[in-house]
């Protein structure tokens, strides 16, 4: 028999179904593979007794006929949704010890459909960063290493690092992702997974620790394509506590999966063929287009003219509201509290120790890059700047939104190749902000205008590492880019997988 | 535009991050090279243009007018307020002497 922990999703629930296993030996078999693979650092947490607990629920839902969608399968919640009695910690210092007394509607999700928890991931510090370098809680390694002999440890990508690396390295079937400008697409990329970020609103943001409001959403991470339609389908949904959350009904998207293109048009942005672009990159784009023709599809060539603005627009609007939004961080109500140095703060003047408290908590919880975040947003948004940078990337963002909606006059979904490059060694672009902002590139016009876009594997570079392609798709149309990562996955035959060093 | 020193202390001081000399010397290049790239959307014409505010069309909606309505969001939780809090005092959030 396969080993459980290749099992995917689909192949878990199935067989469960058929009794060829317990959900007490699928969580007993992932646990196992957690705690035997802490060099990787995917985890700030590991919860085998909820996954226990879950898997215990659904052989006795088995048995009593009441299976759930996700019985029997176990996952990893990437640490920046909240999980009662759970320590979540978005990977930073100023919420390490945090427990929320409330669930995230998306993990809550997941729990009524029967799922288990085998540990909260490891991500970039309040999922800012491309390569999982900026957590409190150290580098998340990719279970990949270079064929060019070098031996480095490599980025798991950023900054649901943890989940890529987690999934890639079969600790977990699937786990949870959020993107904010690539966070789930660019890390599947470097491991060699699927991940899906579904249109802006189709799964709640409450419990999920906010980043840049207007950018953040949830998605699945998972092996293949029929994993990342299932775990979505059970995210998603309306929910009243979110005000941006649609109101729409959930699509079958598992059941709807078809990897018949005929009639289809794929459109390739040609500002997207950068100058300098990676010779393995241009010929994976190549070799994608020519997978969907064989699907039966269309190529056409469209323009995204603004394509060049969309990350310098990102790397304003997005700091802007972290800015704004970590601004509750300030040792009062929950997290660290750091009162600053020479104590006695009774005795300071009326208000100067509150002050004073509120910005020794923030220098000491905030790693770098988040402060780094805060600072280029609170200037960005101060008295004087605020329309020649805020409101002019506002309406920037307006033109990309507008350069998707005509392109998409023309073409049904959109071939792009989802990072510039292949997996980078940690610590080679830690020192450069701007390197490291350009890896979403490709990721980032897409979150501005709030369309669903997913990553695929699709091939190895001539180091031997996992290069991925992304399908953008029109807003609510999941379908329609599920069902094209799924022709390239067919067609790519992506089964390489990292090699056990851990 | 770019920004010097007083600057970025200026800025440190409103996020309300404690930064000493050294760390704000450091942050001036790291702002000012973030700063003179993301200066190329001057030159992006946007006449006529609206700033987006919703990125998917969305309705405003409002909840019926009671009192805990959703218990989860609602009133009467002080002790799970409070669970986290670092300095809880008599039920109430302590903080450093604010007035007199």
């Amino acid at each position: 028999m396969t080993l459980l922990t290749e099992l995917t999703v689909a192949g878990i629930r199935d067989g469960h179904r058929a009794g060829d296993f317990t959900a007490v030996e699928v969580a007993e078999a992932f646990s196992a593979s957690v705690a035997g693979a802490r060099a990787l650092n995917a985890f700030i947490l590991e919860t085998p007794d909820h996954a226990l607990a879950a898997a215990r629920q659904a052989d006795a839902d088995r048995a009593a006929g009441t299976l759930k969608p996700l019985s029997a399968v176990p996952i990893g919640i990437k640490d920046l949704f909240a999980t009662k009695g759970v320590q979540t910690t978005a990977a930073s210092h100023i919420l390490e010890g945090f427990v929320p007394p409330y669930e995230s509607s998306v993990s809550q999700k997941l729990w009524d459909a029967g799922a288990g928890m085998l540990g909260k991931l490891n991500m970039d510090q309040f999922a800012m960063g491309s390569s999982n370098e900026t957590s409190y809680f150290g580098n998340v390694l990719s279970p990949w290493r270079s064929a060019d002999g070098s031996n480095a440890a490599l980025a798991p990508g950023g900054s649901s690092g943890g989940s890529a690396s987690a999934v890639a390295a079969r600790l977990c079937p699937a786990a949870t992702g959020t993107d904010t400008g690539g966070s789930i697409r660019q890390p599947a990329a470097f491991v060699g997974i699927s991940g899906i970020k579904p249109t802006y609103g189709r799964c709640s943001r409450w419990g999920i620790v906010a980043f840049a409001s207007s950018l953040d959403q949830a998605g699945s991470m998972a092996r293949d394509v029929r994993d990342c339609a299932v775990m979505l389908g059970v995210m998603a949904g309306h929910d009243a506590k979110d005000a941006t959350s649609l109101n729409l009904p959930v699509p079958d998207w598992e059941g709807a999966l078809n990897a018949d293109m005929r009639g289809k048009k794929v459109g390739i942005p040609r500002e997207y063929r950068l100058d300098g672009i990676d010779a393995d990159i241009a010929a994976m784009w190549d070799k994608g287009a020519k997978m969907l023709t064989d699907a039966g599809a269309e190529i056409v060539d469209i323009s995204l003219p603004h394509t060049k603005y969309a990350l310098p627009a990102y790397y304003i609007i997005a700091p802007a509201e972290a800015s704004s939004n970590l601004a509750r961080y300030d040792g009062v109500r929950y997290g660290l509290r750091d009162l600053s140095d020479g104590a006695g703060l009774q005795d300071m003047p009326a208000g100067e120790g509150l002050q004073a408290m509120y910005a020794a908590t923030r220098a000491a919880g905030f790693g770098a890059e988040v402060k780094r975040r805060i600072m280029i947003g609170t200037y960005v948004l101060s008295a004087g700047f605020y329309d020649a940078y805020y409101t002019q990337a506002q309406k920037i963002r307006t033109l990309i939104a507008r350069d998707f909606a005509d392109a998409f006059s023309r073409c049904d979904v959109i071939l792009t190749p989802t990072a510039p490059s292949a997996a980078f060694a940690l610590g080679e672009r830690s020192a450069d902000p701007l390197a490291m902002y350009l890896n979403d590139v490709f990721a980032v016009p897409a979150s501005l205008a709030g369309l669903p876009a997913m990553s695929v594997p699709a091939a190895l570079s001539a180091d031997g590492l996992p290069l991925g392609l992304q399908i953008i798709g029109k807003a609510f149309d999941e379908q329609g880019v599920l069902n094209a990562g799924l022709a390239l996955e067919q067609r790519a035959g992506f089964n390489a997988r990292a090699e056990k060093w851990w | 535009m770019s920004v010097d020193n007083a600057t970025v202390s200026k800025i440190a001081k409103l996020a309300r991050i404690a930064m000493d000399e050294g760390e704000v010397a450091a942050l001036v290049p790291e702002l000012n090279n973030i700063l003179a790239w993301v200066d190329q959307l001057a030159e992006v014409d946007v006449t006529g243009v609206e700033p987006m505010t919703a990125v998917i069309p969305n309705k405003m909606v409002l909840r019926a007018d009671v009192v805990d309505a959703d218990p989860l969001t609602g009133g009467n939780r002080r002790d799970d307020i409070l669970s986290n809090a670092p300095a809880p005092q008599h039920g109430f959030f302590g903080v450093p002497k604010v007035i007199e």
